[in-house]
């Protein structure tokens, strides 16, 4: 005679208040076991409204709700944003300022990439100590953006056609510093992490996803290309200045965690290149056009445009439509933290709790981002 | 009435200052006496309370010490100071947040099970603090030398499992299930490699009491049983519930695991048993596999196993902080693939070494450590190989890959399109 032992399914309510949520982001799991059968997410306990509220400013204040989208990656926002009203009014940028904002938002990919990694390490459950390394050199980083702007965060440093200082004599020194240091660092990453046994039989194999899912999913970025599928807008369509400056768009092939996590790595390798070849080619000049040419309430002509970048994340758009007066008639943001999120449930699926928290932390997603 | 415990210095400094005339006192010299005759029994009472008083104050005081050491490293570790500000070095934060957390509002759920809820945490600390009557603390400084002192540890340690159990089903929380499922699984399995790998030392102490292996180690055990302090030491981490085996708490999968349901003291008392079972397990570890309180003249006996304690103390931290945390099924895998037959290898090497060498002395027992030294890196290498998953085959080459639908090289110049949206 069998014994069949019986069991159900049980559903757990995990967040909004969860110490790996990465803020606010609430999932309705049901588990049989340890293993995951079904994934509900819910989200939107961070909406601040932004694309609302940009419609009552002006085109340059938005630039500070930008800002707090994706705080960890402020400058890369700036940069959408601008790129989409430069469109909408047809401002023809300063240069300097076009190579300064393209430093800055390199910068901020690879202070964002390093939260990523950190706290992919710190999901897996180490105490903290992989996490404060990555931190402590993305403070490096800040403190190269006070210099440039005088905020570590909410940095607000573009403005329609350039951005709005120059940057002071002592950023150069001190960027360069920084960019010596941090090689040394992403090795010691590499050898610490990478090499790691149990971070990689962690993360092998673990929340596969194909390059058909993501491009059916519309799923762009570093996740896109840990599948293997060379998208980066900055060499398919390079805006700004990218089409002067080489860089390598690292691939791999597995579309796993460890993937995901490998391609962010070598990534901030290839921003350090190109933080290089811009500080070569940037010449003297002024950072953003005369007041004639860009007045500061910027009156766009009646129409749409639609801009996107290269975010650390993924592909960051914004659609904004102009009614010829002061503020944006509609603003839109596509937001690679919320679109990445639509393959959850597929990831989720058939893992186990604990690796549960560690695919979702390899989505890097933003909560800021994804409630706005 | 003569007391059996007089070996023990402990003891017999204690009871013959209390009992008057016994003979046994007399004879080792002791004239003060408190109680008059014919109260022995009450000297023995009053001594062995005195004494339980004592170690569980040590042990306690010894957690926070502890608590506030693995601060300090953690920061160093981590590139910052750790706590500095309470007290010199901040010495007295541990102590600030022992106060603290007893004037937490002790709250119990409506779900919780009252009885089971409150009972969970006294379980959760008292086999631990009954672990340490039988560690030979220094010459003479024990509580008790029981003849079956490793059987008595692992019988009273695996109570800890039990604990976990209740505290998780007590709370009526679906996340602390989930912890308790995985302390069945967990601490179940890690049993029997810990037991396991304590055979070695005792076919070569030819003893269960702890202080007998202490007194057989002429030469630290860790040099002629590296395969058994290796599985005890994981062995040990899994059951103290340690990073990288600190699934039952999992900070970032279950938020605390079955703590999440408990405040105030009663989490205190949690807390507190879980560092001191990771200093016990330290302690065993001296005392089975690092010589004990055994070391050199003039420093003393209690100061070399401090010392001890406090080394592997640091090593368990460094690992602690370093790794991540692995898997479920990894960590059983581990316990049943790898140091299982860790163990099995170990008591397999060591029986043939002992019936080769009944009686060792210093001269065998280093022959024997060779030999042990080669099977423990012949045996990690190979459960090395047979646990850790196979690298990626090499991807292919970027044209030989297949071809996606990708939109390539197809996109317009001009990416923006303008009309329609007018007020």
């Amino acid at each position: 005679m069998t014994t069949q032992v019986r069991t159900e399914p049980i559903t757990v309510n995990l967040g909004p208040q969860h110490p790996s949520t990465h803020g606010v982001f609430r999932m309705r799991v049901t588990f049989d076991g340890e293993e995951i059968i079904d994934v509900e997410p819910i989200f939107g306990y961070l909406h601040r409204g932004s694309e609302k509220l940009a419609e009552e400013r002006t085109y340059v204040q938005v630039v500070t709700l930008t800002d707090r989208m994706d705080y960890v990656g402020s400058m890369l926002n700036n940069q959408a944003y601008m790129l989409a009203v430069e469109k909408l009014a047809g401002v023809e940028p300063a240069p300097r300022g076009v190579w300064l904002r393209m430093i800055a938002s390199e910068l901020q990919r690879i202070a964002s990439h390093l939260v990523a990694v950190g706290f992919l390490i710190q999901d897996l459950g180490a105490w903290g100590t992989p996490l404060i390394y990555t931190m402590r050199e993305r403070e490096k980083i800040l403190d190269l953006f006070e210099m440039l702007c005088g905020a570590r965060i909410t940095n607000s440093y573009l403005r329609p056609g350039g951005v709005f200082m120059d940057a002071p004599e002592e950023f150069w020194p001190a960027m360069n510093e920084v960019l010596d240091e941090l090689p040394p660092r992403i090795d010691d990453l590499d050898d610490l992490l990478t090499d790691n046994d149990i971070i990689f039989s962690r993360t092998k194999g673990v929340s596969v996803l194909t390059p058909e899912q993501m491009l059916d999913a519309s799923i762009t970025g570093p996740m896109l290309r840990a599948a293997g599928v060379d998208w980066d807008l900055r060499h398919r369509d390079p805006y700004d200045y990218y089409d002067q400056v080489t860089f390598e768009r690292p691939l791999h092939t597995a579309g796993d965690n460890f993937a995901r996590y490998w391609v962010r790595v070598q990534e901030m390798r290839e921003s350090i290149k190109i933080i290089r070849q811009c500080e070569k080619l940037i010449e003297p000049g002024s950072v953003r056009p005369e007041h004639d040419d860009v007045p500061w309430l910027l009156r766009p002509p009646v129409g749409d445009a639609y801009a996107a970048i290269e975010h650390s994340k993924g592909e960051l758009g914004f659609y904004l439509v102009s009614d010829g007066s002061i503020s944006p008639y509609r603003c839109h943001v596509r937001a690679p933290s919320l679109i990445n999120l639509t393959l959850l449930r597929d990831m989720l699926v058939g893992e186990l709790l604990a690796d549960m928290f560690v695919s979702f932390g390899s989505v890097d997603i933003n909560m800021g981002e994804v409630d706005r | 009435m003569n007391s059996p415990f007089l070996d023990n210095s402990l003891f017999r400094n204690i009871y013959c200052y209390l009992a008057s005339g016994s003979d046994d006192c007399a004879a080792r010299g002791y004239d003060v006496a408190i109680l008059p005759s014919g109260f022995e029994w009450l000297a023995f009472a009053l001594t062995a309370f005195i004494i339980i008083n004592i170690v569980t104050n040590a042990g306690l005081g010894a957690v926070i010490v502890y608590i506030w050491g693995e601060r300090r490293i953690l920061g160093r570790i981590q590139n910052r100071t750790g706590p500095n500000r309470w007290g010199p070095f901040g010495t007295l934060t541990s102590v600030a947040d022992a106060i603290k957390t007893l004037f937490k509002e002790d709250i119990v759920p409506d779900e919780a099970d009252r009885w089971l809820f409150n009972l969970a945490p006294i379980l959760m600390v008292f086999p631990v603090l009954m672990v340490l009557s039988v560690i030979p603390f220094g010459v003479g400084t024990f509580v008790v030398d029981l003849n079956v002192g490793i059987l008595f540890v692992i019988a009273i340690t695996s109570m800890s499992g039990i604990s976990v159990v209740l505290a998780s089903w007590a709370s009526g929380n679906r996340i602390a299930i989930f912890a308790g499922m995985r302390s069945v699984a967990m601490l179940i399995s890690y049993e029997i490699p810990m037991a396991l790998s304590l055979i070695g030392v005792l076919m070569l102490a030819g003893s269960m009491s702890l202080g007998a292996i202490v007194d057989a180690q002429d030469i630290p055990f860790i040099l002629v049983q590296p395969l058994g302090l290796f599985v005890f030491l994981l062995a040990a981490q899994a059951e103290t519930s340690r990073t990288p085996f600190d699934l039952i708490e999992a900070e970032s999968e279950l938020a605390a695991g079955y703590l999440n349901d408990y405040s105030s003291m009663k989490f205190g008392i949690f807390f507190l048993a879980e560092f001191l079972a990771t200093i016990v397990a330290s302690m065993l570890i001296v005392t089975l596999f690092l010589g004990g309180w055994r070391g050199w003249e003039p420093i003393p006996s209690q100061i070399w196993f401090a010392g001890k304690t406090v080394l592997v103390l640091l090593f368990i931290m460094w690992m602690r902080f370093s790794w991540p945390r692995l898997r479920v099924d990894q960590i059983l895998a581990l316990a049943w693939k790898g140091l299982f037959e860790l163990t099995l290898i170990n008591i397999f090497v060591t029986a043939i070494l002992i019936a080769i060498w009944p009686d060792p002395g210093i001269t065998e027992l280093l022959i024997m450590s060779a030999i042990n030294w080669v099977v423990f890196f012949i045996s990690i290498w190979a459960v090395s190989k047979l646990l850790r998953p196979g690298d990626y085959t090499a991807p292919a080459p970027q044209e030989d890959r297949p071809s996606y639908p990708v939109a390539t090289d197809e996109l317009p110049d001009e990416v923006a399109y303008t009309g329609g949206a007018t007020r």
